[in-house]
């Protein structure tokens, strides 16, 4: 309890990774789809971060700049689809999204 | 101790936070508590030893990513939200038990690796696995960990960093093509 390992950590990454996946089934908001895709992102770098500081190996550091910079790119991009739908369709609802679907 | 303590508060905040996240009624208080939990996460990320990544995270996420959501949460005026339309189809309870399984099964699986003393042994030794590029003892100084990690990006991971860096070029033409009317 009062000793902090790195099975603490992983912990909070697979809670906070819950979270989002529950964000992500649960919510029909598009755009608060994206920030739980984001909370899954930090979660994985919580996990990379913690394992890198226990074994010592930058590594991980490394790993999670280029997490984070996937992240800015599929924010980007994500953001720019959102608003150029809502343009034609004048929704963000995940539910009326289905003009891809056959 | 101390470190118990901050570790406790820090985990019971950034979860707190995402459950608000996601259970936000307004999208806006959705980004908002947001960004409290980006800062969080700095702030355990300065608690374990990686100050670069701390900062990056404030200025990229809390400060970019995030301005750049409650931009189009503001742009996307709605009349009704989204959560108030009743689709039968949708089965929200369902995906939370699920999520609710997997996340037992994930804990169970970190338990039982823990427990069973995999992977830690490599760690018992004081070195990593593989080659791997370990920190380097450099006195406590404030700018040790920026400079190594600005090193091994450049050296070691220096084809993946271009690589990430034409993702980023083509990410923005997508995003400006996307959100453009008439180019």
């Amino acid at each position: 309890m009062l000793e902090i390992t790195p099975l603490h950590y992983s912990l909070l990454s697979a809670a906070l990774f819950m979270i989002g996946v529950i964000g992500v089934l649960v919510r029909r908001n598009v755009i608060i789809i994206f920030m739980s895709i984001e909370l899954i992102l930090n979660a994985v770098n919580i996990n990379l971060i913690a394992l890198s500081d226990r074994l010592q190996d930058l590594s991980g550091q490394v790993f999670v700049v280029f997490v984070i910079a996937v992240a800015a790119a599929e924010a980007a991009v994500g953001l720019g689809i959102v608003i150029a739908f809502y343009r034609n369709k004048e929704t963000v609802n995940m539910d009326e999204i289905q003009i891809m679907r056959w | 101790m101390a470190e118990a303590l901050v570790f406790w508060t820090l985990a019971v905040l950034i979860l707190g936070l995402g459950i608000l996240v996601i259970s936000a009624r307004s999208a806006v208080h959705s980004v908002l508590f947001l960004v409290l939990n980006f800062l969080l996460v700095a702030v355990l990320y300065v608690t374990l030893n990686a100050e670069f990544v701390a900062v990056i995270q404030v200025l990229v996420y809390a400060g970019g990513i995030v301005v750049l959501y409650l931009f189009v949460v503001m742009l996307v005026s709605l009349k009704k939200a989204p959560e108030r339309y009743a689709d039968p189809r949708r089965l929200p309870w369902t995906g939370t038990l699920l999520a609710g399984a997997v996340l037992a099964e994930v804990i169970t699986i970190a338990v039982y690796s823990s427990v069973s003393g995999g992977g830690s042994a490599a760690a018992a030794d004081g070195r990593g696995f593989g080659a791997g590029t370990p920190f380097a003892d450099c006195g406590g100084a404030v700018s040790c960990n920026t400079e190594q990690l600005g090193w091994v990006l450049y050296t070691s991971y220096l084809i993946p960093f271009e690589v990430a860096s034409m993702l980023l070029l083509v990410a923005m033409i997508g995003a400006i093509v996307l959100a453009k009317r008439h180019l």
